[in-house]
């Protein structure tokens, strides 16, 4: 069916298509939820490791620095920083600003890029500078 | 919207009266910012510490410049988390049921995880320094 971009959609259920703020949306709650699952339970083990033994933290570094163990690293990485740009942003709307259309999907579109910008410097930065 | 505030308040907390919404609105966002703040404060320090060995991170701990941010850090952290995960159950677990018990399993799990954490570093900060 022939549809002019120009024109919006209707409004209805089942008729809508993808956008960067669809997108932000539920990559703010993916990433709250892995952070508040995963990041959670890493950032526990860590300070019971440290109140522990000399054998707990063993354990605890052994794992962190397993090499596998990078990409969970750096998946929480990236999920602080989306979720806290995708954060901010909300809190800006919560003020009711930003929701002209353009607006909405500029804010929307930065908060994906700077994320994995800063997610990409910041382990620029420690394996460059730190482990070098 | 609900006809019986106490089956609201039964299953969430969160929506027990109408009038507290405003409040829990507000204390979410007084959440959110704490939380963002004193995770700065937290890589920052972590940054700054000469290795992340067990030494170097409970000698950091066992300062109550350290100790007390870290026990705000926790308890904020994980009331935040505790809120963002009720709110995602209660959007796509539509069942009384499975949304009553999804509901208990965060609460609990929320308090257990930041007891764990509160206690280890009240164990570095209050207990004996290690030799």
């Amino acid at each position: 069916m022939a549809r002019n971009p120009d024109r919006p959609l209707s409004p209805h259920l089942t008729v809508w298509k993808w956008g960067p703020h669809m997108l932000v949306s539920i990559l703010h709650r993916i990433t709250g939820a892995g952070l508040a699952t995963v990041g959670a339970a890493v950032f526990v083990w860590w300070l019971v490791a440290v109140a522990g033994s000399a054998e707990t933290y063993a354990t605890f570094a052994g794992w962190a620095t397993w090499k596998w163990s990078l990409i969970i690293w750096v998946g929480l990485t990236w999920a602080f920083f989306q979720h806290l740009l995708s954060g901010l942003r909300h809190f800006v709307m919560d003020s009711g600003a930003g929701f002209e259309l353009n607006t909405n999907k500029f804010w929307a579109v930065m908060t994906i890029i700077w994320a994995i910008l800063l997610t990409v410097a910041v382990w620029v930065y420690i394996v460059f500078w730190r482990l070098a | 919207m609900t006809t019986d505030p106490s089956a609201a308040a039964a299953i969430s907390p969160a929506a027990a009266s109408s009038h507290d919404a405003a409040h829990h609105w507000g204390l979410e966002r007084m959440l959110s910012v704490s939380t963002l703040l004193l995770f700065v404060w937290f890589f920052v320090s972590l940054l700054r510490l000469p290795a992340l060995d067990q030494q170097s991170v409970s000698e950091w701990l066992r300062n109550p410049l350290a100790a007390v941010p870290m026990l705000f850090l926790i308890v904020s952290t994980f009331w935040h988390l505790k809120d963002g995960l009720i709110v995602v159950v209660e959007d796509y677990v539509h069942e009384a049921g499975n949304r009553f018990g999804w509901v208990l399993v965060i609460n609990m799990l929320s308090l257990f995880g930041a007891g764990l954490a509160i206690v280890s570093v009240l164990k570095l900060a209050v207990g004996a320094a290690a030799a």
